[in-house]
């Protein structure tokens, strides 16, 4: 069984990570009745005896004394870091994963990368150290960050470099939260753009999250909701809806919903390796199956149910497809079924995509880029970092343009008809 | 003699379970039908092959449970404990924390050499276990990492270190679609490589078994599980002892051998299918008779017609009448109409098997010119039935069964080849593209040998 560990940056990053654990525990919590430390848990928790003092209170087997989530915390301003450590979920994360600083990147890329990424680094390098020691067999590294902000986009695509050098084989999966079209930061483009960059070159898989979407989806529960029009549509009690059962009191923040549902999705997606199935899937099982060029990392997630009770029975090979795949992956399925459903529901459905229709969402980012850099406006305040020249943008925009230039490519066969290539043929 | 089973990743490990149990709880039922002297050498004999005894009179399977992550592994060992009737061996199996991701390249050139030696020390240890050792049963699949890439590995190995040995592979055949999505990749690596190194290859597809859960169980909603028994099923009326030419009560003592002998005459052609015949969910068995007249006439139509299960059976295939010239090289892309056989090996067991007529599959006009049907076809019969079958009948054939799905794999893999899609993921271990080149060309050359049959 291996571990992952969860690296939350910046203030939304810390956010989804808080639901996340809520969730975490909540399921295990469910599926383990007896409070025995087990595989499926220590897939993302540490046993510990908490009267040790110092490194070795480590508990491999038996009771479950007290958790403590494999996560590295990171944020530039105290704030957020400081209301986890005060709520419900204090016990459950160690000081020593701790990093802050006192005033924030200023949502501004090149202050979360360059100054804060030098600042820190080897602090940064020793968290994780220490968090790969506690770990029997690493397999992941889940990074949770915006794209629109400071330190999520800046320092947090600057850690996917030093993972990169000092963990290899370890996989980095990256959940993205990219800013909707009303974002309220104005250089939210330049720093999604120069975060995407590093993105392109240094994440194992990339699970790109909509902002927009998510509020769309949200507003339409609601609205079911509200409508009272519950029990066909809406199952009460889901864990998206109700919030009976949380540790964390639902303060009605706006984000608090939108985060849950990222939350379940990272919950989803690591079922089948924790838990026992017919046909198990591991987190490099996704990575291989779903990545046919190194470039092409990113993948379009969707969940149900979420506020339906869709009979999810039909095992996913049965769908007639009607979705167009490319000629050289006329099947392009991969199936996992796991056996341990999530808690309030009594099956679910999460699937992944590699899909070109990631490309608009990119093609639009990059629109909102050029109007802004067009006009060199907000420029200087990048500039005057050290480290920082016009270059890193125009590199940044090309990188993107390439990989916007891929997935046209891809589209471009969409029509054609398949043709068999010329087999090798054989002398008899 | 007695045959040393590996069983290797997820699949491997789930099968090698229901085989073991199905023979044992064959071994031990109580409709035999046969006297009673006759089912305890029945029982002694598979207990042999299959089992080895400890103190408190527990069999334990002789087997190898081999995986890259330790899920599949605890539950099969729990499953089979939990029988109360056989348990598998207490270090009979080795397991690693982190999988093969599905990539062949990881378990062939990663995970083989880095575990190689405690592998196959296991195996030697299990070996060394039997009085006379007739060979291996390797179960696998191979769209896999695991199964696929370290089970092509452990049999070279094997091949290597027990080249007098027999061994014989047990793959299956992915869904169409579905599994995995670099299935095809995967299988074309693995079917190459055990092409040199296995004596053998006992091809079983998923679409077929799961066919015969819908069709002739009545299954509604299959599981693997439901698929895997079948499988056993099928596999246990094989492997299950049966008289030797010589008299009753002298069961077979090589199977593995027998079975080579008979059925792999030639090394370019080692494709094995099986068909079994009845098949039916165990409600329906109460209220059905059979003849071995008619069950003999329905398994040659099958033979013939390519059918994969007693239904749907297209009756208008007939045999090549005698006196017309040869066949000329069947064309794939028409639609496969009649079989051509190299060998086939038919075991019947059951009531009044004695009286059973095979004289229909020796007709040569099933054959390929080069083997005359006294060396092309066998029988064995034993009178013990057979897991509650009054009378059951069991197909083991190396004919074009598999050329059709064999080629339509190496298709799909050469589009996805043509456009490197995932490559990178094989070279990022080792495996470059001349690897798959080398794969796709013995593979091509298998289907246009079995082609020209």
């Amino acid at each position: 069984m291996t571990q992952s560990v969860v690296v939350q940056v910046g203030q939304c990053g810390n956010q989804i990570g808080c639901c996340f654990w809520d969730l975490a525990l909540r399921e295990h919590a469910a599926v383990n009745q007896k409070g025995i430390y087990d595989e499926a848990i220590s897939s993302f928790f540490r046993n510990v005896d908490t009267r040790v003092v110092g490194d070795g209170g480590s508990i491999s087997k038996g009771k479950i004394c007290s958790l403590k989530a494999r996560a590295v915390l990171i944020d530039m301003e105290e704030g957020v870091v400081n209301e986890i450590l005060q709520g419900p979920l204090r016990d459950v994360f160690d000081t020593k994963q701790l990093i802050t600083d006192i005033s924030g990147s200023g949502n501004n890329w090149a202050v979360g990368h360059k100054v804060f990424g030098s600042l820190y680094q080897d602090q940064i390098l020793e968290k994780f150290r220490k968090s790969a020691e506690h770990c029997d067999c690493l397999q992941c590294f889940f990074i949770i960050h915006s794209m629109g902000g400071g330190t999520g986009s800046g320092l947090g695509t600057f850690l996917l470099k030093v993972l990169e050098d000092e963990f290899p084989e370890v996989y980095r999966f990256v959940t993205s939260i990219y800013p909707s079209g009303e974002d309220d930061v104005i250089t939210s483009p330049y720093n999604s753009i120069l975060a995407m960059k590093e993105l392109n070159e240094h994440a194992d898989c990339v699970l790109p999250i909509d902002n927009q979407s998510l509020f769309d989806i949200i507003s339409k529960i609601d609205l079911m909701v509200n409508s009272g029009k519950l029990g066909t549509t809406v199952k009460p009690k889901s864990l998206v809806t109700s919030s009976s059962g949380a540790l964390k009191k639902r303060h009605k923040k706006p984000f608090d919903a939108m985060n849950n549902i990222v939350a379940n999705l990272l919950l989803n997606l690591t079922s089948s390796a924790r838990f026992e199935g017919s046909l198990n899937m591991d987190l490099n099982e996704i990575s291989m199956n779903l990545v046919p060029f190194p470039q092409l990392h990113y993948l379009v997630s969707s969940l149900t149910p979420l506020y339906t009770l869709t009979d999810v029975n039909i095992p996913p090979r049965r769908l007639k497809p009607s979705l167009q795949f490319v000629s050289w992956n006329q099947e392009g399925w991969k199936t996992s079924l796991c056996s341990v459903p999530p808690v309030g529901h009594s099956h679910s459905l999460l699937a992944l995509a590699n899909n070109t229709c990631v490309k608009p969402t990119f093609m639009e980012l990059k629109e909102r880029f050029m109007r802004l850099y067009k006009k060199k406006a907000h420029l200087h305040h990048y500039l005057q970092v050290e480290g920082m020249e016009e270059s890193c943008f125009t590199e940044a925009v090309s990188s993107l343009s390439a990989l916007i230039q891929e997935y046209d490519q891809l589209d471009a066969t969409k029509n054609m008809p398949v043709q068999d290539l010329p087999r090798l043929s054989i002398a008899m | 003699m007695s045959i040393v089973t590996v069983q290797l990743g997820q699949c491997g490990n789930q099968i090698g379970f229901e085989v073991f149990d199905a023979l044992l709880s064959d071994s031990h039922s109580s409709q035999g039908l046969c006297s009673m002297r006759e089912n305890e050498a029945y029982q002694a004999s598979c207990k042999e092959r299959f089992f080895s005894e400890e103190e408190n009179g527990v069999p334990i399977a002789r087997a190898v449970l081999v995986d890259m992550e330790p899920k599949v592994i605890n539950q099969t060992l729990s499953k089979a404990a939990q029988s109360g009737q056989w348990k598998y061996g207490q270090h009979a199996c080795f397991c690693q924390k982190q999988g093969s991701g599905n990539n062949w390249a990881y378990g062939y050139s990663v995970h083989g050499p880095r575990h190689e030696e405690s592998i196959m020390n296991i195996i030697r240890k299990e070996v060394e276990k039997c009085d006379s050792f007739s060979g291996f049963f390797i179960i696998m699949s191979m769209a896999g990492g695991t199964g696929s890439g370290l089970g092509a590995f452990v049999t070279q190995n094997l091949e290597d270190q027990y080249s007098n040995s027999l061994k014989m592979n047990q793959i299956i055949w992915p869904y169409g679609t579905g599994e995995v999505i670099v299935q095809n990749y995967n299988s074309i690596l693995t079917l190459s490589h055990l092409y040199r190194s296995s004596d053998a290859l006992l091809l079983h597809e998923n679409d077929a078994i799961h066919k015969i859960c819908a069709k002739l169980m009545n299954i509604k909603q299959i599981s693997f599980s439901d698929i895997n028994q079948v499988l056993a099923h099928q596999l246990g009326s094989v492997f299950q002892p049966t008289y030797s030419a010589e008299s009753s009560f002298h069961y077979r003592r090589n199977p593995l051998g027998d079975l080579m002998e008979h059925l792999v005459p030639h090394p370019e052609f080692k494709m094995l299918s099986v068909r079994n015949i009845p098949h039916m969910s165990e409600n329906s068995l109460a209220y059905t008779t059979f003849t071995w007249a008619g069950l003999l006439k329905h398994l040659r139509q099958m033979l013939i017609s390519n059918a994969k299960m007693e239904e749907g059976i297209d009756r208008h295939v007939r045999p090549p009448l005698s006196g017309l010239p040869p066949r000329s090289k069947m064309s794939l892309n028409k639609d496969l109409h009649f079989n051509t056989s190299i060998a086939n090996l038919v075991i019947l067991r059951g009531k009044d098997v004695q009286s059973a007529d095979v004289e229909g599959f020796k007709d040569p006009a099933l054959y390929t010119s080069w083997l005359k049907p006294v060396n092309a076809f066998n029988v064995w019969k034993t009178q013990r039935a057979f897991s509650k079958y009054e009378k059951s009948a069991v197909l083991v054939s190396n004919s074009q069964f598999l050329v059709k799905p064999l080629d339509m794999i190496v298709g799909k893999a050469w589009n996805m080849f043509a456009s490197k899609a995932y490559i990178h993921q094989y070279t990022k271990f080792g495996i470059e593209e001349e690897d798959f080149l080398d794969s796709f060309t013995s593979l091509e050359q298998v289907v246009a040998s079995y082609c020209n049959l």
